[in-house]
């Protein structure tokens, strides 16, 4: 028994970052953990690409001429952008890097349930993404993110083939992780943990797995049947051999547009996680919360038309796509006002997180309000594919997404790593993120209804002075997103011991050591109460005994 | 700590107790299957619209198709069906032999199916009725039809689709061949069983997919037509 | 805003602007709200534990209610507008537009054409019937806050009414290539005098009687006979009735139709007729599909629903003295 203690005390010393130091431990881990910061950098590096490819296309823009690059660099340049930013940054950012690192601990168990598996992921999207690396090395992609044939299938002249093969293989990755966290959430939760009892982070991934599981799948099939076109020429959506141009445009969307929650469900779980626990305080309706990414999820696959309102589709299935889509714009509004209502009252820090947090709810409210005007069929025609979606979808997935996921990176930060990043500079950031955010985008609607189509490489020179706004916005962005890089890297080595629990936070992942062991707890946690009950976390308790012993004293 | 737990054999290390891992292990299948319908849902989809696009062209290309192969091959994946339920079932009985001999069985029929299959296909190329542009063209051995064109999108369809089914039969067996080593090598009993059992859900799962594609395919003209 | 220069753009802006302005409110509302709960609020000490609130059925239900009704409202607005964008407009100047890499074109019933550019008339319906020779392009002028994507292999229709006299600009809102940012072109929006005077600079031919032309060079008149006893069905008086098919369903003789019967011709084929006829894909362009439906359309039933009117700016053609009449409908 005694030495049995011993062992325990040997391994609590030793935690998943030190339990090996060669390549391989870190190739072959099976640790849900180092599986999620193996994620961690590999999207960095992607996000670095499509942001390099983001800065090209800015630059272009400062003039309209269109004479930094050619217009088919430039179509292969935005086309780039958007696929490495989609399917390799957005699409795994939050659910391959902290909901991995994270969902075992938050729901007390030592992994993931299929450990191999998770592993496996990996591997696949770093084939999915080697493969597009090789499409970018010989010449890219001109078809705009969302490959609209007959163009790509046809008329292109660049990698459409191997791109599709690329997001095919991606695909799976996000289908096995959606799968491994679905059942790791039904079956995996700790003695007590109950459906309620979960955080809102885990609610948020379960929603999101099931588009996962469900949306992957279509997607794949149908750049398969692109590919399958382009190689054979066979009439899949080539009108010319019988196809059908519009039906691509169906499939397509029916992934792709629950793949935006994909992208923001998990954010918006982040963010949950970090007003309770900047204000220390329940989040303020929690079933609302819950249900709401469960019915963002599910209404999200029945609105993809709202993506063809002008593509010839009827109008009376425009009409209903219309009404749908207003139906997901309830439970975000739900969400908005319940994580506003929650700051009510609270214990307020104004730590790096809390400032992501509550950037997130401005910008995040405006890149959903504007959604309801793309949502408006009579307006929709006239701003569809126009800038103004451009800057919308740009509030969501930066403003909401992106913001989302760098609160997360600081907040788990000290958890992940055992050091804590340098405050000060964290704040400096975001405020430079926020700031240099809004005058990238916001010109952008502007430009839009003025009438500025996407995806133009050179255009009328009414429209410069907004780009001129954007691209000045977009360097002090660039700025903002470099700087975390910095200091985080520098924080490794250098920054301050975290202790377990430094932001004394409710959640069973600040109750283990940091960084966790290998198997997460010493000990099998048993839960008995909710999430976010403040009156639990023995550090305040700590803190609050010190401060009266102080005015006693 | 649920240390005691690493002895029974075929546990890992993480999982509490059995009951959780083959619990996670039927909820993991049963979530898989799920995105196989969807996937094989896009091909239904697009059946469906073209369907109804080109009814011509749909009877005149499942004239194409032979009724006995497919029928042949749908007969056969049912009785593999069935091999397949009774080696789950032996399994949780634990009867070895019975296993291995059910699986062996399940093979065969497998087996038997993708050799039809192939059959089928290499008719179809001989025929230049592959709908690669550089290869269709149907009135090199069929009276010619007005539908070409047509009958080329129910030809990429069928390939499509029963191709895709064919990959999933490949598959199904390469996991067979593992089960049956693995039962080979003892490795099942009465109290740990569940990768048969879950191979057993895959193997009906790419079964219903032929249930549907035959008649959707095969059947075809002798719905629209009004009987040929 | 971009120019107000047709019927919907004071409609559009509008609602836009009434988005805007509920927008802005929220957002400003809600910043306020954390503004406020930010300072008040802020963290004293660091054992402090806030009173917790779970949460309040009324306002979760307040605040789903409320967004629910403005929404539906939103939806109601907007579905109004997209009505009135995408009904057909009763009586109009219909115009034949074909986009192609990277340009578009299009043909005017008194048989003028141009490319990269439009020219309607002030105070008018004007009807865009488009077709995409390659891929898929979108056809968007700002000013009119219109747009409707240009698709291969069928035809969509957009309709507008310019107001404004003056010169605005068309993009090609489709990703559709390379020079995708070179689609672009003008609309010159003109009182009906001067449109009538640009009209007649030209020295083209209406659509109408290029078509009729065609119909006898592709051999077209050899079976479908004007007396019904021709191989092929007879299509005087035709247009916009409904034809019965050899598999018992029935379809309207409207341009869809025609451009498939005349590139897909097996594809619905009339009862009580055989199909013999060839497929012209490839020998017609579709442009030409275009000048053909003309000439059908003009020798349409002259009364009733579906007729065709004679076109009243056709009058300053000297082509409107031909019987058949360059047809607007």
């Amino acid at each position: 028994m005694a030495t049995e203690v011993m062992a325990q005390a040997e391994e609590s010393r030793t935690n998943y970052l030190t339990n090996g130091h060669t390549v391989k431990s870190w190739l072959l881990t099976l640790d849900h953990k180092r599986i999620g910061l193996l994620y961690l950098f590999s999207i960095s590096i992607f996000f670095a690409i499509g942001g390099i490819y983001a800065a090209l296309i800015r630059l272009e823009l400062i003039t309209p001429q269109g004479d930094l690059m050619t217009a088919e660099t430039y179509n292969r340049v935005f086309t780039m952008h958007g696929v490495m930013m989609i399917f390799f940054f957005l699409i795994p950012s939050i659910p391959a890097t902290l909901g991995n690192f994270l969902l075992p601990l938050m729901l007390g168990t030592k992994d993931v349930a299929f450990p191999r598996l998770n592993l496996l992921s990996w591997y696949v999207f770093m084939v999915g993404a080697i493969l597009m690396l090789i499409t970018i090395m010989s010449g890219g992609v001109d078809t705009g993110w969302t490959f609209y044939p007959p163009y790509s299938s046809i008329y292109s002249n660049s990698q459409v083939t191997l791109a599709g093969v690329s997001i095919f293989i991606t695909g799976f990755s996000s289908i096995l992780t959606g799968l491994n966290f679905m059942v790791t959430i039904h079956t995996m939760r700790a003695p007590g943990l109950t459906w309620f009892r979960l955080p809102l982070f885990v609610w948020a991934h379960y929603a999101t797995s099931l588009i996962q599981v469900l949306g992957t799948p279509v997607v794949a099939i149908t750049v398969l049947a692109l590919a399958f076109e382009r190689t054979l020429q066979i009439g899949i959506f080539d009108p010319k051999l019988g196809g059908d141009p519009v039906l691509f445009q169906h499939m397509f969307w029916f992934y792709s547009h629950p793949a935006v929650y994909i992208m923001i469900i998990p954010s918006m779980g982040v963010i949950s996680e970090l007003i309770a626990n900047m204000t220390r305080k329940k989040v303020f309706g929690y079933h609302f919360v819950a249900f709401s990414s469960l019915a963002i999820a599910v209404f999200g696959f029945l609105v993809w038309g709202h993506h063809m309102f002008t593509s010839s589709q009827s109008m009376y299935a425009g009409m209903v796509f219309s009404l749908i889509t207003y139906a997901v714009a309830i439970p975000s509004a739900i969400k908005t006002f319940n994580w506003t209502a929650t700051i009510f009252k609270g214990s307020v820090s104004y730590d790096t997180p809390m400032i992501y947090a509550l950037a997130f709810i401005g910008l995040f409210t405006i890149g959903g309000m504007t959604g309801l005007f793309l949502a408006a069929l009579g307006l929709d025609v006239h701003l569809h594919d126009t800038y103004f979606v451009v800057a919308h979808f740009h509030y969501v997935m930066v403003g909401g997404a992106i913001i989302g996921y760098l609160g997360g990176l600081h907040f788990w930060w000290p958890k992940m790593t055992g050091r804590m990043y340098p405050e000060v500079w964290g704040r400096i950031s975001a405020a430079i993120v926020f700031l240099g955010f809004n005058l990238t985008f916001f010109p952008q609607f502007i430009v839009g209804y003025l009438g500025m189509p996407r995806r133009y490489h050179a255009y009328v020179p009414e429209y410069q002075v907004w780009h001129i706004l954007s691209t000045a916005g977009a360097s002090l962005l660039a700025i903002g997103f470099i700087m975390p890089v910095v200091y985080l890297a520098w924080s490794l080595k250098y920054g301050e011991k975290a202790g377990d629990n430094p932001w004394m936070a409710a959640g069973l992942e600040w109750e283990t050591s940091s960084p966790p062991p290998t198997e997460n707890f010493t000990y099998q946690p048993v839960i008995n109460h909710d999430a976010y009950e403040f009156e639990n976390v023995k550090e305040i308790k700590e803190a609050a005994a010190k401060e009266a012993a102080l005015q006693t004293a | 700590m649920s240390d005691h737990a690493a002895h029974v054999p075929g546990l890992a290390h993480h999982f509490v107790n059995m009951e959780q891992q083959k619990e996670a292990g039927t909820i993991g299948m049963w979530l898989f299957l799920l995105t196989e319908i969807m996937f094989f849902g896009g091909l239904f989809l697009a059946y469906t619209i073209y369907r109804a696009k080109y009814p011509d062209g749909f009877l005149q290309g499942s004239h194409l198709l032979s009724v006995p192969l497919g029928g042949l091959n749908t007969v056969v994946l049912i009785v593999s069906s069935l091999t397949m339920a009774m080696a789950v079932y032996y399994s949780q009985l634990g009867e070895r032999k019975k296993l291995l001999g059910f699986l062996t069985l399940t093979l065969i029929l497998g087996s038997v199916f993708l050799v039809v299959k192939y059959f089928e296909y290499a008719e179809k190329f001989q025929h230049h009725l592959f709908p690669a542009h550089w290869m269709y063209n149907p009135a090199a051995d069929h009276p010619p039809t007005q539908y070409h064109g047509q009958v080329q999108v129910f030809l990429w369809i069928y390939f499509m689709m029963t191709g895709l089914h064919a990959l999933h039969m490949i598959i199904g067996i390469g996991l067979l061949l593992v089960i049956m080593y693995m039962a080979h090598k003892g490795k099942f009993s009465k109290e740990y069983n569940s990768p048969v059992e879950l191979f057993g859900l895959y193997w009906h799962f790419v079964d219903i997919v032929w249930i549907f594609l035959f008649p959707l395919l095969y059947l075809t003209g002798y719905h629209v037509g009004g009987g040929h | 805003m971009p120019e107000q220069a047709s019927k919907f753009a004071l409609e559009v802006d509008l609602f836009y602007i009434a988005l805007w302005l509920m927008t802005i409110g929220v957002t400003i509302g809600i910043v306020i709200a954390i503004f406020v709960f930010m300072v008040k609020y802020k963290r004293r000490h660091n054992g402090e534990i806030p009173e917790q609130i779970e949460g309040a059925m009324v306002l979760e239900i307040t605040w789903s209610v409320i967004p629910l009704i403005i929404c539906i409202g939103i939806f109601a607005w907007g579905a109004k507008i997209y009505y009135q964008m995408y009904s057909e407009p009763k009586e109009s100047l219909e115009i034949f537009v074909t986009g192609k890499q990277w340009m578009w074109r299009a043909q005017h019933p008194d048989g003028q054409r141009e490319i990269n550019t439009l020219h309607v008339p002030v105070g008018r319906r004007v009807k865009l019937t488009m077709t995409s020779e390659d891929v898929l392009h979108a056809y968007f002028i700002p000013a009119f806050r219109t747009k409707t994507d240009v698709v291969p292999g069928r035809y969509t229709t957009t309709w507008f009414e310019a107001t404004k006299p003056g010169t605005y600009h068309i993009f090609c809102a489709e990703y559709c290539g390379t020079q995708h940012s070179g689609m672009i072109g003008t609309v010159t929006a003109m009182e009906p005098g001067e449109y009538q005077a640009w009209l007649g600079g030209g020295t083209n031919e209406p659509p109408a009687i290029v078509g009729e032309r065609l119909f006898s060079s592709l051999a077209c008149n050899t079976c479908h006979t004007a007396d019904g006893k021709g191989r092929g069905p007879k299509l005087t008086e035709l247009y916009g009735k409904q034809a019965k098919l050899n598999n018992g369903s029935s379809v309207t003789f409207d341009d869809t139709y025609i451009r498939e019967s005349i590139l897909d011709p097996a594809a619905k084929v009339v009862e009580n007729y055989q199909v013999i006829m060839p497929s012209f894909r490839g020998q017609i362009s579709e442009e030409q599909i275009g000048q053909v439906i003309a000439y059908l359309k003009s020798i349409g039933p002259k009364d009733g629903d579906a007729a065709a009117k004679p076109a009243a700016t056709a009058a300053a053609k000297p082509a409107a003295a031909k019987p058949a009449p360059a047809a607007t409908k």
